[in-house]
Order: C-alpha cells, then structure tokens, then sequence
C-alpha cells in the first residue's frame, strides 16, 4: 500500500481536493509544527502550564520514553476517496448510527432512519468537510482544540507540537452534528482502528450537539493487531450546546506498540450537561491532554477516568476543568491500576475564573498498584480567582492491601480472584456512574483482560 | 466421622517477636470452645496464625485438620477444607458487594462442579439468592446488606453479623471467633451471640476467643481454655468462666508464675 509522510509535499497531496481555506489552516498549522522542537528535547513539560519541582520529576519519565519515538518512522494514509461505505448490519433499537474506520480510511457508515428523520449529521470528516463546510469552518480546530486561545489550559496547546502535527495532517475521524431540540436516546458507535504496521493515525472526533439536543457516543480506538507499531496523533472536541445533554466515552485500547498522543477538549455551555467517560488501557506512550470549559452558567460536566496500564506501558495525562462562568459544576474522578513496571503520571488542574462565582468543582485521582515496580505520579493542581467556590481536590497512590487480600483469601478466594476482586472494587466508583450498562461489560471484559495476561 | 483440628506445641512469631509459645489444642466437630485470655496473651495472633495471615511466622509445632496438615497450605486452601475465621477487625473492601464476593467465596469453597455451577465454576445466581436470602432470614440480617459494600461504612454490630452471615453461608467444619464481642453494646452481643448459637450443631466445631465472657452467655461452651503468655495453662468446663468471672486472671497468672 501506498504511504504518506509528514512532508509539505505530502500535506498538499491531502489539501488538494479540499477547500482553500482548510490548505491554509493546514499550512498554518504546518509552519508551527515545523518551528516547535520535539517535547522531549526540552527539560521543561511544554504540555503542562505550570512546571514546579514536582512536575519535572515525572517529566523525565515521560522524556526518557519519548527518546525512543522518531516520527518519521510512521505513515500516515494516502487519502482514498474511491472506498465507498458498505453498510454495516446493526440492530436499530440499541444503536442509531455506525461509522467504521480503518487505517484513517473510512470503511462503513450507517445512519439509522430514526437519524435521517431528525436531521442528525453523521459522517466521516472528509465526506463532512464537502457537505457541511460552514459547520466545519466555524467549529473545526477553532474553538476547543486550536493552536491559539486565551484560556488557561489553552497555553498547553499553543505549545504542543503534536497538536500542530495533528492540524496538518489530520486524516479520518467523524463529525457528528445534532440539531436543536433533537434528541437521539440511542448510542451512535464509532470504531477506529489501526492494522498495519508504522501506521500513522491523525483522526479527528467533532461532536457538535446545538441547544437543547441529547446524543450518546461511544467510541472505541483498537489496534487489530497485537504487535502492529503505530503512532495516533489525535484531537477530540466536543460542543455541548445551551441546554443540551452529551454523553461521550472513549475506549482506547492500541496495542502495547503504540504511541498515543491526543488534546481533548469539551465546550459545555449554559445550562449542559456534559458525562465524559475516558477509559484506557492501550498504547507504549500515551501524552493526553483533557480539558473541560465550562463556558455557561449553569454548566455541568462529570469526567470519568479509568485506565489499567501493564508491562512497559507510560501513560501520561493532564486534565483541566475551566470554570469561566458563575454557577457551573465540575466533578472529576480518575481510577488508574498499574501492574508489571507500568508507570503513570496524572496532573490535573482546576481553574475558576474571577467570573465564576458560586462554582463547584471535584477532583480525585486514585492509583492502585499490583507490583512492587510500578510507578504512579499524581500532582492535583487548584487555581482560584473567585471568592464563593466550593473545591475539593485529592489524590492517592497505594500497593495492593495485603490485610484485603488475605481476608478475600480467608473465605477461599485465590490470590488472583483476590486480587481481581479488588481491582474491579476499586474501578467501581467509576463504573457506577458510567450510565449505560453495555459499556460497563466491555469495560470490564478489557479489565478481566489486562488482569489475566502477564 | 466428627473431624478434628488439633494443635501441637505451636510456637508464633510477629516480625521476629515470638508471641505463640507452645500451644496445644484439640477442637472436634460438634463442640464449643471458648479460650479466654487477657490483652496480649496471643488471642488473636492464635487466631490469624491458624488461618494463614503471612505476616504470623510460624516458627515450629503443627495443625492438623483432618489428617492434612494445615500449615503447608495457603488459607484459600485452609477455606476450602473447612476452616472459618470470624475477624475481629473485619476489613473493608470498597466497591465490593457482600453478594458478589460472597458467590465467589461459596463458590470457591463447594469446589468447581458442584452441585450444578456453571461453567464459570460460580453456583447458579438463583441458587444463590435463594440460599443467601434464607440465611440473612434466618439472622434477621437486613435484606439490604447484600447490596452494600464489603464491611465498607458499616458499625460494629453490621461487621460481625456480616462475618456471621458468611459463616452460615460457607459452612465451615471448624469456625474461629476471633473477640466477636468486642466493641458491641450488650444488645449487639445478644444479636450476635443469638444468631452463632442458631448455628451451632453435630456438623461445626466452634473456637470462641474471647476477653469477656459475655458472649458465652448465648453459646454455652463445653470446653474452657485459658490463654496467658502464649499457652493454655488451664483447661476446664463451665466453672472457669465463674472462677475468671469472680477473681479476674491475677490468680491464675501468680499459680503460673507468669508476669503480666
């Protein structure tokens, strides 16, 4: 197969049947990329706003991993605009929409009739950037996830040479556009996948839901492969309109030759409801930039991180949860199991805005190790410039009770029933708050998984 | 045949100070013993040490159940062959439900392939509910425990009724209290005591280690053991508890030379 590099040359070669403007945001973009060094050649964490003492202790872990990635090694996807979408046999009543990708290249897409009906948008970016290119003009890499912003986390951004990587030659991915009032109870699905070898994977998610508009998204990101290398440079925005009720989970689950690096940043605005559910367990390096802007007063958002890292594998995240209006709500609870000589480093920030008076916003991270040679960072962050604010922050990292274990064993358990006992104990103040139950068994399958495999 | 658990000059250590020093014991199926010992006498290092816990270094002796012996297994297999531990101190495990740790545990105690389990080797859930719901029934345990997490948030009381509960589920051949009185209120011990003594039959042999003898008010036992310094330096019935009851355990520390 034929294969692509980051290359302007190249850039061109997937601007060319786009519109002009997306050339020039591409080239934008390019330039940036170009000008920044690699993240790893700097002692600093460029993708953290604030770099303390603290902060540069688990910034060499993530360093000394980087050493070993080489961009240029991976490819991304010759654009194919003759694969034409089969459809995909799914039964209506549980799910209302399909999109299948592979290799950054869209394989099936379905639309249930009850979305054709209501008027939802649901399609592959490239397709989406022909048919809805006003949305994409004013949406896409322009308000959640750019190179620029005034917002606090947004610093992260301006720096992050991936996320410039990611605008120049982004390839796959969906937009998903729900119209005002509409509301879609049912889950749409979304799969994207990566098979070959030194693929490079630059999808894009775009979840647009206009006021007062329901919609649940579960999306799943696998390696078909056990041992395909690969490299995702990826961005996910998502749009809560005024009013509206947004459920989004994503399911990372590359393989352990993966490099993972990918902003997330969700827009809720007044009076939304955000659920945003991140589950992972792949990837050799992952670099995850999650951000919540609470843009309207009366805005809520629950974020939900579980994630269960073994053998080598380094998974890096920062969160924000940005408070810009008054009256906005905030609760985020992250859950990581490290087995083998997995390490993790988790920095989340809380901002609140002077503007956002009468704010509630939680934070937690919890960190249960199976083995003595795992590694968890933890560093909770607040910064508060409002006066009426209710915060609370707290993290912990913990081995595995050996008074739990040895009572479990008492009543006849063994070791390894102990111990997956009190893993899935652990990840079940996140499960009960993810809403829908179908996730919650393969949630708990990928666990069963990583607890069995050594 | 009545299976025994007999104990042989066992000696105990924690974190190399040595605590049990030459014990012997013997409780048969069918029969209530209660070893009385004051603080610090080994009571509950007796306790774990006899379940497995691997912090209580056992250091020399033996425990024979049933012709096995004991110490070489890990205390899943001590479980399994019909050894119970009623904790004084039960641990918490969050997130963890009474009924679904509790389907494993019976399930893992009957043995794959029991009685009809299914190919996961659990007992079938209807089965299950059917008997747990009979159980907490029979203890007046309140139908919403099965719900809640592992002694997670629960009072006193709820802990030792939950570790009574898992008692009538497993069924053990041999069943240690480890101070299941301790820290309860006089009508928690009632409860407490009433629902062990609805228990109590041909089939169960029962090891009752206690500071006080408030329980054996409810559970009568045959067998009466007094524990000081590590050993059993007096062994009788009923009339024990009178004497301990009326002169504490100076005398018998002085008649033993032992320091307190």
């Amino acid at each position: 197969m034929q294969k692509g590099d980051f290359s302007k040359e190249f850039l061109e070669k997937i601007a060319a049947t786009e519109p002009q403007w997306m050339r020039e945001k591409r080239l934008e973009a390019y330039a940036l990329y170009e000008s920044l060094p690699m993240p790893h050649t700097t002692k600093d964490d460029v993708w953290r706003r604030t770099v303390d003492m603290r902060t540069q202790d688990y910034w060499r872990r993530t360093r000394r991993h980087l050493r070993s990635f080489a961009v240029d090694r991976y490819h991304p996807s010759v654009p194919n605009g003759a694969v034409s979408p089969e459809d995909v046999d799914y039964n209506e009543a549980e799910t209302a929409g399909v999109l299948v990708q592979v290799d950054g290249q869209r394989q099936h897409t379905s639309d249930s009739e009850i979305l054709k009906e209501k008027g939802v948008y649901f399609a592959d970016l490239h397709t989406a950037l022909q048919a809805q290119p006003e949305l994409f003009r004013s949406y896409f890499m322009n308000k959640a996830v750019t190179l620029e912003t005034a917002l606090k986390s947004g610093n992260i951004a301006q720096r992050n040479k991936f996320d410039a990587l990611h605008g120049a030659f982004w390839q796959g991915g969906y937009l998903l556009h729900v119209p005002k009032g509409v509301r879609v109870e049912v889950p749409l699905r979304v799969y994207i996948r990566m098979s070959e070898a030194e693929q490079a994977d630059l999808s894009h998610t775009l979840i647009i839901a206009e006021e007062g508009s329901q919609v649940v998204v579960l999306e799943d990101n696998l390696s078909t492969t056990p041992d395909a290398s690969g490299f995702h440079s990826g961005a996910v925005e998502i749009f809560a309109g005024q009013n509206a009720n947004v459920t989004y989970v994503q399911v990372q689950r590359w393989n352990r030759h993966v490099w993972n690096f990918a902003s997330h940043r969700a827009m809720v605005a007044r009076d939304a409801q955000l659920c945003w559910v991140t589950a992972m367990f792949g990837g050799r390096l992952n670099k995850i930039n999650q951000a919540v802007v609470l843009e309207g007063a009366g805005g809520n958002a629950k974020m939900l991180g579980l994630a269960f890292t073994d053998a080598r594998q380094h998974l890096d995240v920062s969160t924000a949860q940005e408070h810009v209006s008054p009256h906005t709500f905030s609760d985020l609870l992250y859950r990581t199991v490290l087995k083998d000589r997995a390490q993790s480093a988790w920095g989340g920030n809380i901002y609140v805005y002077p503007s956002a008076n009468h704010t509630d916003a939680y934070q937690k991270n919890d960190n249960l190790l199976l083995s003595e040679r795992a590694h968890a960072d933890t560093l909770p962050g607040l910064e508060i410039q409002a006066h009426e604010v209710r915060c609370t922050h707290g993290a912990t990292a913990g081995k595995i009770d050996a008074e739990q274990v040895f009572y479990l064993m008492s009543r006849g358990l063994s070791y390894t029933e102990a111990e997956k006992l009190i893993v899935e104990g652990f990840f079940e103040p996140v499960m009960e708050r993810i809403p829908l139950e179908s996730v919650r068994e393969e949630l708990n399958t990928s666990i069963t998984r990583k607890l069995v495999t050594s | 045949m009545s299976k025994d658990l007999t104990i042989k000059d066992l000696h105990i250590s924690v974190q190399g100070n040595p605590i049990i020093k030459g014990l012997n014991l013997s409780v048969q199926q069918g029969e209530i013993h209660a070893l009385m010992g004051p603080n610090g006498s080994g009571k509950s290092t007796l306790a774990k040490g006899l379940m497995g816990h691997p912090l209580y270094e056992v250091d020399s002796g033996e425990v024979i159940f049933d012709g096995v012996d004991v110490l070489e297994l890990e205390p899943n297999e001590r479980a399994k062959l019909g050894l119970f531990l009623a904790f004084q101190y039960p641990t918490a495990i969050p997130g963890v439900s009474l009924a679904n740790f509790l389907r494993l545990a019976v399930s893992a105690v009957r043995g794959k392939g029991a009685n009809g389990s299914e190919k996961d080797g659990l007992i079938p859930m209807r089965e299950f509910r059917r008997e747990l719901r009979e159980k907490m029934q029979q203890l007046g345990v309140d139908d919403s425990f099965a719900r809640r997490y592992l002694n997670d948030g629960f009072s006193g009381g709820e802990m030792k009724r939950a570790e009574i509960l898992q008692l009538a589920m497993l069924e053990p051949k041999i069943a240690i209290l480890d101070e299941t009185d301790s820290g309860l209120d006089i009508d928690a011990v009632r409860i407490v005591g009433e629902s062990v003594s609805q228990l109590i039959g041909p089939d169960l042999g029962v090891l009752i280690i206690t500071h006080y003898p408030r329980l054996l008010d409810y559970i009568r036992p045959q067998f009466v053991h007094i524990l000081l310094d590590g050993r059993v330096v007096e062994s009788g019935g009923w009339e024990l508890t009178q004497v301990l009851e009326a002169e504490g355990y100076d005398p018998i520390r002085e008649k033993h030379g032992i320091d307190e």
